[in-house]
């Protein structure tokens, strides 16, 4: 440590911080966040109000939390089609059993993240064990799960909701943990947000300093190789789709607790939003590159836009225009970026 | 994330110790027969490695030299035939076990992810931890610190452990993986056609780390097709052809010419050599990495091994 790093010190001087930095894979989605930010700021008041501010951050943390662990999965190689829709499963099945099958609401937080555990299992499971894509696969549960929680919840509350959550013993608490405001110079904001910076930054350092997330990265880069030299890929896989379908397990029970109501159709479609988020934030499509931090700035972008546009008074319906071009201008410039950053090492 | 909890100091045994007894073979391969369904793939082979020599397996494609490696990387389990560790029989039934044993293998693919650091590539698998329990991380400082030192020892210039494998040069990369190998504690190493992706100068770089492993006290297994590589680090030859040994000798019982003409299979080099002679004209004289060529063979001949080192890249 001693005399080797401060003669390895000497050698890499020459390496210009600027360039240090443009190797960083969330350092495209920062100035992207940053142009959107001083945009938005500059064209609407609210935007740039604590109520404004309490808002944005609020949509933005929604997708953030679910993109730590899609871009985990990402950096480990595979995709989640699934963790949308799962959220919504987690949310109705905690309902379910604590409002029509008479569970205590602690218990059923229990038994549905052992449900979203076995899913999240399965998924990677048979990934691993057949090989396929991931994506077929998770096509498969994504639509399998679209069905039961629709199928389900109308056969149980012959509605497509499940509501009154709010009304069960020990609710309280919950709404504390899950749901509350904290207010800040008189506008609440979410507590969801304060579980977003905290889940980004465990999941950045479990990517960065740990052992398990130097076999994502290995198992993303090259499974081959990773398997030859001993890293368990198959349980590196499964892991990182467990962690995913936890983490839906918080999302969708923040969603019922916060509202005490939560629709059978919820999630459809986030999917592709947290893989945005995820690949703005510097994931490599294929595997084996990308950030954490990177990807909660990708939510960052979504949430700043989407808000941004209703403040800015335009027509939301174009939002979707705008992630499309955002996606398109974010994967280009994290490529240059890329190819820039490796030449100037040789 | 519970996997191999065996604890890191465990994993790299001290590998100086082989060097006490250098001449007891460190492996014995005797007799080992591999088929996979109606196919042989390796048919009574035998040979020794010991700590502290070079033993070259030479062989064309489809001569089984993978399937051999893949039987001492514990990836295969012979069908007969049985290894010797320090005179003591082994079985090696994944690719852990093998490397509990102390065999390395340097992969021709590299075992490595172009997109990953050096340093986090070189300890892949075998991280070094500080900390206790849920605060058990990667300790990152030493793993930087070792894969510069280590890199150092084995006389490989990098400027940046940061720096991703994928920026390396195909030389570079074999050296690191070479090292890491080397550091792991191994005392056995493999080499997959080492230099077969590289050019001329590389293959030279490469070749040299092979002697350094070897000095270091390290048994090492060349595998490659080239007998220009092979030769001068070589201490024991084995050579296989369609599965089957053509024989096994120490480096006083062949020249590098015979070891060439058995590796093309002597009449039919010869027999290529005249097909390819242009009419009334011999080969150009003189070449830097023909090697010591034995007296024995033919102009043709000569000029034949010659571009046998070219055409086998």
């Amino acid at each position: 440590m001693t005399t080797a790093a401060v003669r390895g010190d000497e050698r890499i001087a020459n390496v210009s911080v600027l360039r240090r930095l443009l190797v960083k894979p969330e350092f495209g989605s920062l100035i992207g966040a940053l142009v959107v930010l001083v945009f938005f700021a500059t064209q609407s008041d609210v935007f740039r109000s604590t109520s404004g501010v309490a808002n944005w951050l609020d949509t933005a943390s929604t997708v953030g939390l679910m993109a730590v662990p899609v871009a985990l999965l990402m950096i480990g190689g595979h995709f989640d089609l699934s963790a949308g829709v799962q959220t919504g499963t987690a949310g109705l099945a905690t309902g379910i059993m604590t409002t029509y099958w008479g569970l205590h609401v602690y218990a059923s937080l229990v038994v549905s993240l052992l449900l979203m555990l076995a899913i999240g299992f399965l998924n990677g499971y048979l990934v691993t064990r057949t090989g396929l894509p991931s994506f077929i696969i998770t096509l498969g549960t994504f639509l399998g799960l679209q069905g039961i929680n629709l199928g389900v919840t109308k056969q149980v509350t012959n509605t497509v909701q499940v509501s009154n959550l709010d009304l069960v013993p020990g609710y309280r608490p919950l709404k504390d943990i899950f749901g509350s405001t904290i207010s800040i110079s008189g506008n609440g904001f979410q507590i969801a947000i304060l579980w977003w910076v905290l889940f980004t930054a465990l999941g950045s350092y479990l990517l960065l300093h740990t052992r398990f997330g130097n076999w994502v990265f290995a198992t993303g880069g090259d499974p081959n190789a990773s398997k030859n030299v001993g890293v368990p890929t198959g349980r590196t896989t499964i892991a990182l789709f467990m962690l995913t379908s936890a983490f839906a397990w918080f999302v969708g029970n923040t969603q019922i607790i916060r509202f005490g109501t939560i629709q059978a159709q919820v999630g459809i479609g986030q999917e592709l939003i947290f893989i945005v988020a995820a690949v703005i934030g510097g994931c490599l499509l294929t595997g084996g590159y990308g950030s954490v931090v990177g990807a909660a700035v990708g939510a960052l972008i979504f949430g700043m836009t989407q808000q941004g546009i209703v403040y800015a008074g335009w027509n939301s319906d174009w939002f979707k225009l705008f992630v499309g071009a955002m996606l398109l201008l974010a994967v280009l410039a994290n490529q240059v970026v890329r190819r820039y950053a490796e030449q100037s090492r040789r | 994330m519970t996997d191999s909890e065996i604890s890191f100091d465990s994993q790299r045994r001290v590998h100086q110790a082989s060097a006490v007894a250098p001449d007891a073979p460190l492996l014995e391969i005797q007799n080992i027969t591999k088929t996979f369904g109606s196919v042989i793939s390796l048919s009574d082979i035998s040979t020794t490695v010991r700590a502290g020599q070079v033993t070259c397996v030479l062989g064309d494609n489809g001569a089984g030299k993978s399937t051999f490696i893949k039987t001492l990387a514990g990836v295969y389990q012979p069908d007969h035939g049985q290894l010797l560790m320090d005179g003591k029989p082994v079985t090696l039934s994944s690719p852990r076990d093998s490397l509990n044993a102390g065999i390395a293998t340097v992969y021709q693919d590299l075992a490595m992810v172009p997109l990953m650091a050096i340093w986090r590539n070189f300890f892949l698998g075998s991280e070094p931890t500080k900390g206790w329990g849920p605060f058990r991380r990667f300790d990152a400082d030493k793993a930087k610190s070792i894969t510069r030192k280590e890199l150092s020892d084995m006389g490989i210039d990098i400027r940046d452990p940061d720096q991703p494998v994928g920026t390396l040069s195909g030389g570079e990369r074999q050296s690191v993986a070479i090292a890491r190998a080397v550091y792991f504690g191994a005392r056995l190493l493999i080499l997959d056609e080492p230099t077969s992706a590289l050019g001329v100068k590389q293959a030279g770089v490469v070749l040299k780390y092979i002697v350094q492993a070897r000095d270091r006290g390290l048994g090492v297994i060349f595998i490659t097709h080239n007998p220009h590589h092979a030769y001068p680090v070589g201490d024991r030859f084995l050579l296989l052809k369609r599965g089957r040994s053509l024989g096994d000798f120490a480096k006083s019982e062949i020249s590098l010419a015979e070891l060439t003409g058995l590796m093309a299979g002597g009449a039919e080099l010869e027999q290529l050599a005249h097909e390819l002679q242009r009419p009334g004209s011999e080969g150009p004289e003189g070449s830097a990495d023909a090697g010591p060529a034995g007296d024995e063979v033919s102009e043709a001949g000569r000029s034949m091994l010659r571009d046998s080192s070219t055409l086998g890249q």
